[in-house]
């Protein structure tokens, strides 16, 4: 069973092994409209924390997805490329972003989880 | 049928055309493609005899897929779709940071003089004295406005001017040897949304600083990210939330105390001319958008053009071509890095939007120093008279009074059910243009009002007469009026999302609607 993490940055983090998922928050989708452009990382990738990794345009504006962990990119959800209005759909689950073979588990310490984060978003 | 020699019949064998589109005196109007068609040709001419080709197999042999239309047709097409403009010349346009100012059309008339409108870049700059004399004054102009020691003409539009001083500063830095080290630019979160694109063009890394509660630049963020490896900061003042930042002078001491350059966005010197000098707030490169402060037209009326003035720090690596005095008092234009040796090179092929030079030098003359500090006073008046006349029904993203243009969220909104955009979209039902929304970011769901010191008093008052109520049928839950806006505009609600996702950028025969 995987463990799901968020960031202050309105990014889901769905841990399984020293893997990680990540997607954006339907709060995110909420703030930011209809979402029509997706831009992915390569493959292979290394980032760091914080790193700028992804890129995510809506009618309003541009915004860029932060590696939640350091790590190297395993995989990206290539769908969104030709369809990113999944991200609005189902943000959750099918509009995942990329995933990330976790190079520090340590990390994870600075993420929230579910209850830490809709406190978080509720102090919005 | 009639028809060319060989060529295309001037009138279509099947055709599905309806020209007539339609009622009354409003016009609808097709495509191009809808209007004429690709089987029909405007021009009934002999094909020529006797012509070989010299383009050998580069000679096109299929069709151009363009469509034939009669002089009358297209005209008529061109015509029909100006009719559904929305321009300055028709109403009030309060898109904030663009400052759509009304064009005085003694700039128009001064404008078409032969000697100025009918010359060309490459004649002797003997035959052109009057033109570079008309460049001179207006450096000396403004010069005289921002207090700065050289300006380039040649920029053509802000984003243009952004790039000429950012590569001012990169050419200094190399000049010192450090442009290995200064790498970084801080841009502030409440800064003109090109000012990061260029500082990344010209091959920087961008380090955003965020704004304080009060949507200035966060003092003690600001100080924490100086340090050896900075090469400027970009910071446009009045900012885009319309606030002057006070710490200005202190920030610009700051970034030369580590050795860095401070540019400053000059998009909004409308709320600051003759007010305060950019040189004595200690800025080292700015650019001047002609078509806004100075008048000259633009939003599809006309080219933009963004002189950009430099401090005595980075005079030196200005661009060429500039105007000089030559020994005998004629004037050139320095045109060879020879004659220039710091200069950091060429932006352009010539000198700049000579049309525009005429029409912003005619809009100071015509103001003179006192019309022009008059000008700034007046466009803050007016910013101000708005915003006190609407902010207790809208809802003012920041507290006390603004430069310019008055910066609104949309707390006004919560609960409604209408957002930002059914707000602006309402407020074309009323017949205005609406104002900038969802920028600058760091405000949710923004709405930026300029209104410019050309609305009269009547005209401000009717604006903010309409804004109010909008204001106040959002609350009361007219949220029908909101959702399915504009009802009265030729189209009525776009699906900006769907052609953001799927656009066609050209002409589709039988584009399903799906």
């Amino acid at each position: 069973m995987a463990d799901l993490y968020f960031t202050e940055e309105h990014e889901w983090v769905s841990v399984n092994g020293d893997t990680a998922i990540v997607g954006i928050t339907s709060y995110a989708t909420e703030q930011l409209g209809d979402i029509v452009f997706v831009e992915l990382p390569d493959i292979g990738k290394t980032v760091k924390a914080g790193d700028e990794t992804a890129v995510v345009e809506s009618v309003k504006s541009a915004s860029e997805l932060f590696a939640p962990l350091s790590g190297e990119i395993i995989s990206a959800n290539e769908a969104l490329e030709d369809a990113p209005e999944t991200v609005n759909e189902d943000p959750q689950d099918r509009g995942w972003f990329f995933s990330i073979k976790i190079a520090d588990k340590s990390e994870l310490a600075s993420l929230m989880d579910k209850e830490a984060y809709d406190s978080f978003v509720q102090g919005l | 049928m009639s028809m060319n020699a060989k060529g295309r019949p001037t009138k279509p064998e099947t055709s599905n055309i309806s020209p007539q589109f339609g009622s009354a005196l409003l016009q609808e109007e097709g495509l191009l493609h809808e209007v004429g068609h690709c089987d029909k040709t405007g021009v009934d001419m002999e094909k020529l005899s006797g012509r070989t080709s010299r383009l050998g197999y580069l000679e096109r042999s299929e069709a151009t897929g363009m469509v034939g239309l009669s002089e009358p047709e297209a005209l008529r097409h061109y015509v029909r779709l100006s009719g559904r403009n929305y321009a300055i010349d028709l109403g009030l346009y309060p898109l904030g940071s663009c400052t759509m100012k009304h064009n005085p059309r003694l700039n128009e008339k001064l404008a078409r003089i032969p000697g100025f409108a009918d010359i060309h870049p490459l004649q002797p700059t003997s035959t052109v004295q009057g033109a570079l004399q008309l460049m001179e004054e207006l450096s000396h102009w403004l010069l005289e406005i921002t207090g700065m020691q050289t300006v380039a003409l040649s920029p053509k539009a802000g984003a243009h001017g952004e790039m000429c001083g950012m590569l001012s500063i990169r050419e200094a830095i190399l000049a010192k040897g450090e442009l290995e080290q200064r790498r970084r630019v801080l841009v502030p979160q409440s800064a003109h949304g090109t000012n990061p694109a260029t500082a990344a063009a010209c091959g920087f890394e961008i380090d955003e600083i965020p704004a304080n509660a009060e949507g200035r630049v966060d003092w003690d963020v600001f100080c924490s990210r100086l340090g050896p490896d900075v090469a400027a900061i970009m910071l446009t003042n009045p900012n885009t939330c319309g606030l002057f930042e006070p710490d200005i002078r202190k920030i610009a001491d700051l970034i030369h105390e580590h050795g860095g350059y401070f540019y400053c966005d000059g998009a909004n010197l409308n709320a600051i001319m003759g007010k305060c000098r950019v040189n004595d707030l200690g800025v080292d490169a700015m650019h001047i958008n002609l078509h806004k402060t100075f008048s000259t037209p633009h939003g599809g009326g006309g080219p933009g053009a963004g002189p950009t003035v430099l401090s005595s720090r980075l005079a030196d690596f200005a661009p060429v071509p500039f105007v000089k005095t030559g020994k005998t008092g004629k004037l050139q234009l320095v045109e060879q890095l020879n004659d220039a040796p710091d200069s950091f090179g060429r932006m352009c092929a010539f000198h700049g939007q000579m049309g525009m030079f005429v029409r912003a030098l005619a809009y100071m003359m015509s103001h003179g120093g006192d019309g022009l500090r008059q000008v700034s006073e007046d466009a803050v008046l007016n910013a101000n008279y708005l915003l006190a006349r609407i902010k207790d029904h809208l809802s003012p993203a920041f507290s006390g009074t603004c430069m310019h243009e008055a910066l609104f969220d949309d707390e006004f909104l919560k609960g409604s059910g209408v957002t930002t955009l059914d707000f602006a979209k309402a407020l074309i039902d009323e017949g205005y243009h609406p104002m900038t929304m969802y920028f600058p970011l760091v405000v949710h769901g923004a709405l930026l009002i300029e209104p410019t010191e050309t609305e009269s008093l009547q005209s401000l008052d009717a604006f903010a007469d309409t804004l109010c109520e909008l204001a106040n049928a959002a609350k009361s839950g007219d949220q029908e009026r909101f959702t399915q806006a504009p009802v009265k505009a030729p189209l009525r609600r776009l699906d900006e999302t769907k052609a953001a996702r799927h656009p066609v950028l050209r002409f589709q025969e039988n584009l399903q609607n799906t």
